[in-house]
C-alpha cells in the first residue's frame, strides 16, 4: 500500500528577489489520482513543484503528507516521503548505462554483486508497469521517451509514491506521449498518484482527474475534469479581462514588409512544427503571434531570421526571397531580431557593451572595413543607444554580463531597432522583465510601428499582445487558427483558438 | 568546511605583476627544497640558472635565440585559442613550414638571390604551415571532428612524414648516409649577429608578427569574430558569423606562424631538414605555455616567450655548470611552469575557506 494517501501543500509562497514565483497556493492530492498543473511559461509551476521536491523551501506555507506536517530540506527528505520528481531536462548520465544510473541512488542493493538486485528490481518494475526498457544499453543511445522511462524506474526503484512529472510530453512524439500515459494510468491503479505539469490543454483533458491552473504566480482555477473543457481551461491560464491598449498614432498599415506563403518547417527532433502557415505583415503593423508554447512559434521565428531551414514554401522580404540558412542573408534583408533566449544567442556576456553593441551589424559600414573594426564610431554608437534605449551602465566599457536583464534586453531592443524602420522579430521581448523594463519595451516597439515599422511579436502573455498588436494570430500545432482585430478579438475566442479551435 | 571559487571581475596591472612575482618565488622555494634534498646548495643553483639566462651576455643571446620560435608560435596559438579552436598541432604546423621551406630552398634557392629567395622561404614555410593547419578545421565544421584528437594526431604524421623524406627521397648526397637533407644553398641562408645564433631579421619578424596578431584579434573585424565564436557560440550563430570561413582562416594564421617558426629554424640555426626533434625540440608544445601565459594576448607572447626561454636557458646552463642530470632540469622546469599556472587560476579567481553552514 502506497505510504502517500494523501498529500496537501497549505499557503505556499515564494518569491526570488522581486519576482513572486508562488503566492499563497494550495493544493492537495490523493492515492490514486493524476493532478494537472495547468499554467503559462513563467507562471510558477516548476517552482511549486521544486519546493515539493525540496529543492527550494518556501517563504512561507506548510506541506503535509496524511495530515502530517513534513519539512522537506532537500530531494533525500523528499524521497524517504515517497515524492520523486523527474526534471524538464533529465538528470542521466550518457555515458552510463541504463543498470548504472538506476543503481546512483538506489540504496538497497547489497554490497556484493549489486547488479543482480538492481537487475531484479528492474525486471520487477518493468513487468509492473509495463516500463519496456534495456538495462544493458547506455542512456546517450536511448530515445527520449526511453530515458524518460528510465528516470521513472529511477523514481520507483527509490519507492516514489508521488510521481511529480514537469512537462514530460515537450521533448516526446504523440506516439510516446501515448505511451508515457498508459505508464501512468498503470500507475494509478496500483495506488501512486502523479502531478503532471502540462502547458497543453488536450493532455490535461485527456488523462487527468484533476486540474489546478495556475497564473502568475496566484492559483486561477481548480476543478475536476468532468467539470470543464478545454475553451473553460484556456480561460482560466490567461484571465478574465482584456487590457487596455497602449497609445498609437492613427496610421494605417502599408504595403507588404514581409510575406511568407505555406511555409512547412521540421523542429529539432524532425516532427512537422510549422505546417502551411501563410501570413503577410505590412508597414506600419504589429503582428502578435499568440498560442500555448511549443507550437511552432519558435521554429517560425527561426525560419524567418535565417537561423533554420525551411522544407516548403518561402519567405519574402519586401519582394527579396530568403534564399540562405544564415542570420547574415536575413540581417541584409532588413529582417532584426530580439531572441527568446537574449543571454543565450542575443549578447556575448564577456565582451565589452560596445562590442556588444554592433553584434551582427558589426559587418556593416560605417563600423568596419573589409579588415579593421572602426571602434570610436562603434564607441559612440553604443553611447548613443545607452542614451536613447535608457540602458543604466556605468560605461559602454562595461561587460555585458555586468549589467541586468533589462538593461541587456533594452541594449538588444535598441541596437536591433536603430537602424530604422524595418522588419522587428521580437520573441518573448519582456518574459522575465520587471515591470518598468517590460512597458519600456512594449513602448518602443509601438514607436517602432509608428514611424512606418513592421513587428512579428511573438509572446505568451495575451496581456501583451492586447496592449501593443494591430492584429494577433493564433498558432496552434504549427497552424494558424484564426486572426483576430481590436474590434473582434474577446478571451473567449483567443481561448478557444488556442486550444485548437478554428475561428 | 569547504572551499568556495569565485570568479574575480576586474584584475589591476598591479596586481598581474604581483602575483607574478608571488609565484615565482613561490616556485622557487619549492625548487629550492627538491635541489636541497638532492644535497645541492639551492642558492648557488638558482644563481647559475639566473646567469645562465638573463645574467650574462651569453644566456640573454641564448634565450632569445630560443625565444623566438616560441613567440612566433604563441602569437599564432593564443589567435586561436581566442576562438576556443584548441590547437594542440603547431609542432607539426612548423614542420610542414619546415618541408615547403626546405622545397623552396633546395629548388629555387642555387637559382635566386637571397632578397627573394629569403621572402619566399618564408612565404613558403607559412602557406605549408597554414595548409597543414587547416585540415583541423576542416575535419572540425565539416565533420565535428574533435580538433584536439586531429591537430595531435596530425603532428605524428608529419613528424612521420619528414622522417621518411630524410632517410627516403630528399635524403642528401652530400651527408654520407646521414639522414639529412642537403645544405640549402647560401641564399636561403639566414645571417647571424656576430657571436651569436641571434638573426636579426627572425627577430624583427617574430616581435612585429606578435604585434600584428594582437592588433588582428583586438582591433580587427576578424578578430572581432573570433573573441565572439570563442566566447559565445550561438550568438555568432546568431549573428551570422561565417564559421567555416572563420576557423579555416584562422587555423591558416595559427599554423603558418608555426610554419614561420620552421623556416627560422632551419634557415637561421639547421640549414638542412633532419629528423623532427632535432629540428624543433618541442616548441610546438612549449608555446601552449607560452600563449597561456601571455594570457591569450599575442602581443604579451613577446614577453612570455622569452621568458620561457629564459627557463629552459637557465636549466640547460646548470646542467653543463653543475653537472646536474637532466631530469634535475626538467623538474625545475616543471615545477616553476605549475606555480605559474596556478597563479593564472587564482588571478582570476578569488578563494575563500568557509565554516560548513546548510544552504
Ligand atoms: N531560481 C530562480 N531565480 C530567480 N527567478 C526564478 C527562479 N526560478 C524561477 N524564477 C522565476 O519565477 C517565475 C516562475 O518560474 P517557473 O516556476 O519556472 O514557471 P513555469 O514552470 O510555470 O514556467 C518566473 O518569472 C521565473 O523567471
Ligand atoms: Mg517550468
Amino acid at each position: 500500500m502506497a505510504r502517500i494517501q494523501s498529500l496537501e501543500m497549505r499557503g505556499i509562497s515564494k518569491s526570488f528577489l522581486e519576482v513572486k514565483a508562488n503566492r499563497d497556493i494550495n493544493l492537495s492530492i490523493h492515492a490514486g489520482e493524476i493532478l494537472g498543473l495547468l499554467g503559462e511559461n513563467g507562471a510558477g509551476k516548476t517552482t511549486l513543484m521544486n519546493i515539493l521536491y525540496g529543492l527550494y523551501l518556501p517563504d512561507e506555507g506548510d506541506i503535509l503528507v496524511n495530515g502530517e506536517p513534513i519539512r522537506l530540506r532537500g530531494p533525500k527528505d523528499s524521497m524517504r516521503a515517497g515524492i520523486g520528481m523527474i526534471h524538464q531536462h533529465f538528470m542521466l548520465v550518457d555515458k552510463h548505462t541504463v543498470l548504472e544510473n538506476i543503481a546512483l541512488g538506489f540504496d538497497e542493493a547489497p554490497f556484493f554483486f549489486p547488479h543482480r538486485a538492481i537487475r531484479k528490481k528492474i525486471e520487477q518494475l518493468s513487468d509492473q508497469y509495463g516500463l519496456r526498457i534495456n538495462p544493458d544499453k547506455p542512456v546517450w543511445n536511448l530515445s527520449a521517451g526511453e530515458q524518460q522511462r528510465v528516470e521513472i524506474i529511477k523514481a520507483l526503484s527509490r519507492n516514489a509514491d508521488l510521481l511529480i512529472m514537469d512537462e514530460p510530453t515537450s521533448v516526446l512524439t504523440p506516439q510516446e506521449a501515448d505511451e508515457l500515459f498508459e505508464i501512468l494510468r498503470k500507475m494509478i491503479l496500483q495506488g501512486h498518484s502523479v502531478i503532471l505539469i502540462s502547458h497543453k490543454l488536450e493532455e490535461i483533458m485527456s488523462i487527468c482527474d484533476r486540474v489546478m491552473v495556475l497564473r502568475k504566480g496566484c492559483l486561477s482555477g481548480e476543478a475536476s475534469i468532468e467539470d470543464v473543457d478545454k475553451g473553460k481551461l484556456a480561460e482560466m491560464m490567461i484571465g478574465r479581462q482584456i487590457a487596455a491598449a497602449y497609445d498609437k498614432a492613427d496610421v494605417k498599415p502599408g504595403g507588404t514588409v514581409l510575406d511568407i506563403q505555406d511555409l512547412h518547417v521540421d523542429s529539432d527532433r524532425g516532427l512537422p512544427a510549422v505546417r502551411g502557415l501563410s501570413v503577410q505583415i505590412h508597414s506600419s503593423e504589429i503582428l502578435g503571434i499568440a498560442g500555448v508554447s511549443g507550437n511552432g512559434q519558435q521554429e517560425l521565428v527561426e525560419t524567418i531570421t535565417g537561423l533554420r531551414q525551411p522544407l516548403k514554401g518561402s519567405v519574402t522580404m519586401m519582394g527579396q526571397p530568403l534564399k540562405h540558412v544564415n542570420a547574415r542573408d536575413a540581417h541584409t534583408l532588413g529582417i532584426t531580431h530580439v531572441p527568446e533566449e537574449r543571454i543565450k544567442f542575443g549578447i556575448v556576456p564577456n565582451l565589452p557593451l560596445y562590442e556588444n553593441s554592433v553584434l551582427k551589424q558589426h559587418r556593416d559600414a560605417p563600423y568596419s572595413s573589409w579588415l579593421r573594426m572602426d571602434y570610436p564610431v562603434i564607441k559612440n554608437h553604443a553611447g548613443d543607444l545607452v542614451n536613447s534605449f535608457q540602458v543604466d551602465t556605468p560605461s559602454v566599457n562595461a561587460r555585458m554580463k555586468n549589467l541586468s536583464g533589462g538593461n541587456i534586453q533594452k541594449l538588444i531592443l535598441g541596437r536591433e531597432i536603430s537602424s530604422g524602420p524595418n522588419l522587428l522579430i521580437a520573441a518573448h521581448p519582456t518574459y522575465g522583465l520587471d515591470v518598468g523594463a517590460a512597458e519600456y519595451v512594449r513602448k518602443q516597439i509601438i514607436a517602432l510601428r509608428d514611424k512606418g515599422g513592421s513587428v512579428l511579436l511573438v509572446s505568451e502573455d495575451l496581456d501583451e499582445l492586447f496592449m501593443v498588436c494591430d492584429r494577433i494570430a493564433v498558432m496552434f500545432e504549427g497552424e494558424f487558427m484564426g486572426e483576430l482585430t481590436p474590434d473582434t478579438w474577446t478571451i473567449e475566442k483567443i481561448g478557444l483558438m488556442m486550444a485548437g479551435s478554428h475561428g | 568546511m569547504y572551499i568556495e571559487l569565485l570568479p574575480r571581475e576586474k584584475v589591476s596591472p598591479q596586481q598581474n605583476v604581483l602575483f607574478m612575482a608571488a609565484a615565482l618565488i613561490a616556485g622557487l622555494l619549492a625548487v629550492s627544497v627538491v635541489f636541497a634534498l638532492n644535497g645541492v646548495n639551492p642558492a648557488v643553483a638558482i644563481f647559475y640558472i639566473f646567469k645562465g639566462s638573463f645574467g650574462s651576455w651569453y644566456g640573454i643571446k641564448e634565450t632569445i635565440t630560443k625565444g623566438m620560435p616560441l613567440i612566433l608560435i604563441g602569437s599564432g596559438l593564443a589567435l586561436a585559442y581566442k576562438a576556443k579552436f584548441w590547437n594542440i598541432g603547431a609542432e607539426s604546423q612548423l614542420l610542414a613550414g619546415a618541408i615547403f621551406a626546405t622545397w623552396t630552398g633546395l629548388n629555387w634557392g642555387p637559382h635566386l638571390p637571397a632578397v627573394v629567395m629569403v621572402p619566399l622561404m618564408f612565404l613558403s614555410a607559412f602557406i605549408g604551415g597554414a595548409l597543414w593547419g587547416m585540415v583541423p578545421a576542416v575535419l572540425k565544421i565539416r565533420f565535428g571532428i574533435n580538433e584536439v584528437i586531429s591537430t595531435l594526431m596530425l603532428n605524428y604524421i608529419a613528424a612521420e612524414f619528414v622522417k621518411f623524406l630524410v632517410v627516403g627521397p630528399w635524403k642528401g648526397a652530400s651527408k654520407g648516409g646521414y639522414p639529412y637533407t642537403d645544405d640549402l644553398p647560401a641564399s636561403s641562408i639566414l645571417p647571424h649577429l656576430s657571436h651569436s645564433r641571434i638573426s636579426l631579421l627572425l627577430l624583427f619578424l617574430a616581435v612585429a608578427s606578435a604585434l600584428i596578431l594582437g592588433w588582428l584579434v583586438y582591433k580587427s573585424r576578424f578578430g572581432y569574430e573570433i573573441r565572439v565564436i570563442g566566447e559565445n557560440v550561438h550568438a555568432a550563430r546568431y549573428s551570422g558569423i561565417n564559421f567555416f570561413r572563420t576557423s579555416l582562416l584562422l587555423m591558416a594564421v595559427s599554423g603558418g606562424m608555426a610554419g614561420l617558426a620552421g623556416a627560422g629554424e632551419l634557415m637561421s640555426i639547421h640549414h638542412y631538414l633532419s629528423y623532427p626533434d632535432s629540428l624543433s625540440a618541442g616548441y610546438g608544445f612549449t608555446a601552449i605555455i607560452v600563449a597561456w601565459l601571455a594570457r591569450l594576448h599575442p602581443s604579451y607572447t613577446i614577453i612570455a616567450g622569452l621568458f620561457f626561454a629564459g627557463i629552459i636557458v637557465g636549466g640547460d646552463a646548470i646542467q653543463v655548470s653543475m653537472g646536474m642530470p637532466i631530469a634535475a632540469v626538467r623538474v625545475f622546469n616543471s615545477i616553476i611552469l605549475i606555480f605559474l599556472i596556478m597563479e593564472d587560476f587564482l588571478i582570476s579567481h578569488r578563494v575563500r575557506v568557509r565554516r560548513k553552514n546548510h544552504a
